[in-house]
């Protein structure tokens, strides 16, 4: 049985562990540290002592307590049964460690991450004397109402398939399929794959294709293609959690892994309450049937909480590899670096900007770039996209996270303290925010409507006029601009409250689809310019903002639901008739001012 | 289980660290007696350990304690608290000694001070509405049984008495239910902790209270354990006694300032304004004891008080505070000079568990719409007032006076209230749609057709315009 390397404790600082006599073992292997076999990874060797970041709770640990290594790397286990559960930042599950320890969560708990002893359906794709290529789906299974999971050979075994099982149940540790090759390998249903080590694909790919959320401002004027990377960052009680949320339930990916970082016990608690019981709109099944959670609150230890975006990040590497496209939400990633400042520190680092370790900037960049389109292995179109929220300190966007982070992602997603205060959610502040996507998603939207890029600059114009002229309002008031800039004014408010803002928990404006979005977009815009034509032509601007067709379609993002757009229509021509009834009597006025000029000599 | 071994002397001492040599068989974070010649016993906790020495903090300072003549045993444990019922009606020290001269609780239950952290699996969402009798908290920043919902203030500010009113007042809501009261003071002075404990005693909340005191003449490492004293405490009598309990701790910007102390005389690298990097970690430590839990009738609601370095939000101790509680009651300076009370800011104030607390059923049908109402016209009334400022009043159009109007109706009547005056729910609704019927309909776009046609008051509106 021993295989295992021995060695022992010389001394404990936080969770940091030194340990002596560890020959043998290699950087990032596990170690079991202590009587309780705390969990453990060695982060840094020096002659004959090792250092260990152990992720348990090691309060009682002695210098001469034993410390044993596998000498193999801390992996995830991947297979059926990953969907709809809820983990530690180690991969161990939360519902189980329940059922044993009730309701806190004590230390030296092992449970093994997949059900044991669970029956999948499994259904064969490939027959005995077929040629097995690394990443070949070699089998199907029904994983949950909505994810079927396929099946994969390991990325390193290659060859021809000797024998598979026949139609039927398994559980995940039976022998399913043997390959002989320049190695012969046994497979089962399950596999690990160590966790800071990135699945291999064939080749990155441009997407072309945007992720959509339902969330107007996003979708409309900061599209992310699907592949692509985001950051959220906002001070506290701006709503990045909120707006999190409201993209892990209505965006259009297969799969949600939701990871979080160091964050609240009661928001994933929330999320375990809601996403059974909410439908997602594709596929008519519970958006718990296409989620996996990670969950590594504040108050559990520190150093799982630094590994749990690349458990989180492994697990969407391996459906990605199915073929799938995977959004990885991960809250909070300023958490995520001060789990490394913390753990850096103790380790004595020379420390960088505010105390964080000099390889900050290196790690993220890793993070980030593991999202992407690409062809696997088998040949299929994956994705994964990743949407990292950031909590500055006070606010303040200049800290060292957010900045290392926006250096390698390409959309911004700035949340504004002035706009949730207000409560005008999402916050996310149409001037500070951006998106590089814009040209990659364009002509998806085009195939939609060939209208959709000039609608949305207008608008977009429109926005960052008011931005412009509010600067000016703020000294001398509204009432001194020109008529036209006033209309800008009332045009963006129009915008801000009818479009911009939008209801996470009212159930026919929290989703947006598409082609909704885009016709109370086309509302508002039109509105404009034809308010800008009644006024060059003489009629008084409080006469149009009066009009009860103004009020009336700032309201429709909630009146009306995804299904019943065709509604939106009638409310365009009850608009269009009130602004023409204007018009004609400006045209009226024309003529008899024309008529009067005509008879005066 | 008990180390027997007695060591003599300290090999050094560094603030309230102390430094033990060739010790053996020692634990990380056990608990240590150190007595000194005179016989003083003082308690501490390892804090870092290895083949040849032990690093200490103790709790009640290191002042006096000299390098010789010391003994020292290792007792094998963590910092443990006996817990009961009985503990209601007493007063403690931080470390939770009785310091009210009655005798030591004894109980067969001994609880970790450091608590464990709560399974998230295991945690029961809160949504049952807390009525403080206070409108600015009730009617547009919920309290929700089982939330941290801290108040951020300034010196000078009426936060104690906020915080003292709140726990009158919901006191007497869950009559019928087990409610009591956990308070722990962190080196604030005699007079604030004399001011809770005479509000509860007025109440008749005292008998019904725990009480832990670590003052501000109290060694300052004390404080660190205080709040985990208190916690350790309400998680007893929640969760295995099923009570409803209310944590009021003061002052959190204390305990983080013996952080501080104590993480810089370990010569840690600090982050912000000389905190540790862990200060997050630390500060969710205490505040995720907050909650409820599945299965468990009780809960623990927390209200933390900190007060802001002048009166700076983005400082590290609200800052970091504001992202672990869900939400938070700031008070305002401008509100306070203007003789307000409760200073409670309208802007940036919020419960972040308000959400799923509110409406049909729980308050009423129009509950959200009326403080999303409130916050939306009441930032208009900010900008306004700015603009105001500059181009005068007369320059402003005629709707924009109307918000002014309903502004500082908002303030005065809406926000301002008595210290001992508890308004239900529903009058803080009505209150709401008085002040927001100084304007016009349409200009509440945040409230549906059908609860306007169902509360908006016509008149008010054109009483104000006819005023105009």
């Amino acid at each position: 049985m021993d295989d295992l390397i021995h060695g022992l404790v010389t001394s404990v600082n936080g969770p940091i562990v030194r340990a002596r006599g560890l020959t043998g073992v290699s950087m990032l292997d596990i170690a079991e540290v202590g009587p309780d076999r705390l969990i453990g990874e060695v982060i840094k060797l020096d002659g004959d002592v090792a250092i260990i970041q152990v992720y348990e709770d090691n309060t009682g640990l002695k210098p001469g307590d034993e410390v044993l290594s596998s000498g193999r790397p801390l992996s995830v286990l991947l297979g059926p049964g990953l969907i709809s559960n809820i983990y530690d930042g180690i991969q161990r599950p939360l519902v189980d460690i329940a059922n044993i320890l009730g309701s806190y969560i004590k230390k030296g708990v092992k449970v093994s991450p997949l059900d044991t002893t669970r029956k999948w359906l499994f259904r064969p794709t490939v027959k005995p004397g077929d040629r097995i290529d690394p990443g070949a789906i070699i089998g199907e299974i029904e994983e949950t109402g909505s994810v079927l999971h396929r099946v994969m050979a390991p990325p390193d075994v290659s060859g021809t398939l000797d024998w598979i099982a026949a139609e039927g149940s398994y559980t995940i540790e039976e022998d399913i399929y043997r390959v002989k090759g320049s190695a012969d390998y046994s497979g089962k249903l399950s596999s690990y794959w160590p966790v800071r080590k990135k699945r291999p694909f064939k080749n990155r790919k441009k997407s072309g294709i945007p992720l959509i959320t339902g969330q107007r401002i996003i979708d409309t004027f900061f599209p992310i293609a699907k592949g692509g990377t985001a950051v959220i960052p906002g001070g506290f009680g701006t709503g990045k959690t909120m707006t999190q949320h409201a993209l892990a339930k209505w965006c259009d990916a297969d799969i949600i892994i939701h990871i979080g970082c160091g964050e609240r016990g009661n928001e994933m608690t929330d999320v375990l309450n809601e996403f059974p019981k909410l439908i997602d709109p594709r596929s008519g099944r519970p958006l718990m049937e296409r989620t996996v959670m990670i969950a590594n609150t504040s108050n559990m230890p520190v150093p799982a909480r630094e590994v749990s975006i690349y458990t989180g990040i492994t697990i969407a590497e391996y459906y990605r590899d199915m073929g799938y496209h995977v959004a990885v939400m991960a809250d909070s990633t300023s958490r995520w670096a001060e789990a490394l400042r913390e753990l850096s520190s103790r380790l004595g680092d020379m420390p960088a900007e505010e105390g964080f370790p000099s390889y900050l900037a290196t790690r993220l960049a890793e993070f980030y770039e593991r999202a992407g389109y690409i062809e696997t292995l088998a040949g299929m179109e994956g994705s994964i996209t990743t949407i990292g929220a950031v909590s500055p300190p006070g606010g303040d966007f200049s800290e060292p996270v957010t900045q290392h982070t926006t250096r390698f992602v390409r959309c911004f997603w700035a949340l504004d303290k002035v706009l949730a205060d207000a409560r005008h959610y999402p916050s996310i502040s149409w001037i500070d925010s951006y998106t590089e996507y814009i040209d990659e998603v364009r002509s998806w939207w085009n195939d939609l409507d060939s209208s959709w890029y000039g609608t949305r600059n207008d608008a977009m114009h429109i926005l960052l006029e008011d931005n412009r002229l509010q600067q000016i309002v703020k000294l001398v008031g509204p009432d001194a601009l020109p008529v036209a800039e006033q209309l800008i004014l009332f045009s963006a408010e129009m915008i801000k409250n009818g479009f911009l803002q939008q209801n996470s928990f009212d159930p026919k404006d929290m989703h947006c689809s598409p082609d909704k979005q885009l016709m109370l977009l086309k509302l508002f815009v039109d509105f404009y310019h034809e308010a800008k034509r009644l006024i060059a032509s003489g009629i008084d601007l409080k006469r149009i903002t009066s009009l009860s067709a103004a009020s009336e379609i700032i309201r429709l993002k909630s009146e009306i639901d995804n299904s019943e757009i065709d509604r939106i229509n009638t409310h365009e021509q009850e608009m269009k008739s009130q602004l023409s009834a204007l018009g004609a009597e400006a045209a009226k006025k024309t003529v008899a001012a024309a008529g009067g000029t005509d008879g005066t000599p | 289980m008990m180390n027997e071994i007695e060591y003599t002397n300290l090999a050094a001492i560094n603030g309230p660290l102390v430094f033990i040599d060739r010790v053996r068989n020692v634990g990380f974070g056990e608990l240590v007696e150190i007595r000194s010649g005179s016989g003083q016993l003082r308690l501490g906790q390892v804090v870092e350990i290895d083949e040849e020495r032990a690093v200490v903090q103790v709790f009640e300072g290191t002042s006096g304690l000299p390098l010789e003549g010391i003994k020292t045993v290792f007792l094998g444990k963590c910092l443990e608290m006996p817990v009961s019922r009985e503990m209601l009606g007493r007063v403690f020290d931080g470390i939770g000694r009785p310091v009210d001269g009655a005798p030591q609780v004894t109980s067969d239950i001994m609880m970790d001070v450091n608590g464990l952290p709560i399974n998230p699996y295991s945690r029961e969402y809160p949504r049952d509405f807390i009525q403080t009798g206070i409108s600015a908290i009730d009617g547009m920043n919920t309290l929700i049984r089982g939330q941290k919902l801290p108040i951020f203030s300034g010196s000078g500010m009426p936060h104690n008495m906020i915080a003292a009113q709140i726990a009158r007042q919901a006191a007497i809501l869950t009559a019928e239910e087990e409610f009591t009261v956990v308070f722990a003071a962190m080196g604030v002075k005699f007079d604030v902790a004399n001011f809770f404990i005479e509000s509860f005693e007025k109440s008749g909340a005292l008998g019904n209270s725990a009480i832990f005191l670590s003052l501000a003449d109290a060694p300052s490492i004390e404080r660190l354990i205080t709040p985990r004293s208190a916690l350790t405490l309400a998680e007893y009598l929640a969760f295995t006694e099923g009570m409803h309990v209310l944590v009021i701790l003061t002052d959190m910007s204390n305990y983080c300032e013996s952080l501080r102390e104590l993480s810089s005389s370990r010569g840690e690298i600090p982050s912000r304004k000389g905190y540790p990097g862990y200060l997050y970690s630390d500060l969710a430590s205490i505040y995720e004891r907050a909650g409820r839990i599945k299965g468990k009738q009780g809960s623990i609601t927390q209200i933390p008080i900190l007060t802001m370095p002048s009166d700076d939000i983005s400082h590290p101790i609200p800052d970091l505070t504001g992202y672990i509680t869900e939400g938070q009651i700031v008070l305002e300076r401008e509100l306070f000079n203007k003789s307000i009370y409760p200073p409670i800011a309208g802007l940036p104030s919020l419960s972040r568990l308000m959400k799923d607390g509110i409406g049909e059923g729980r308050t009423r049908k129009d509950h959200a719409g009326v403080a999303a109402q409130l916050f939306a016209c009441y930032a208009r009334v900010k900008r306004i007032r700015a603009l105001a400022s500059i181009v005068g009043e007369e320059e402003l159009t005629a709707l924009d006076r109307e918000y002014l109007k309903f502004g500082s109706l908002f303030e005065m009547e809406y926000l301002s209230q008595g210290p001992d005056e508890n308004r239900t729910i529903e009058t803080t609704l009505d209150i709401g749609w008085r002040v927001l019927s100084t304007l016009p309909a349409e200009e509440l776009y945040r409230i549906s057709r059908e609860d306007i046609q169902k509360y908006y008051i016509p008149s008010a509106g054109a009483e104000s315009h006819g005023a105009d």
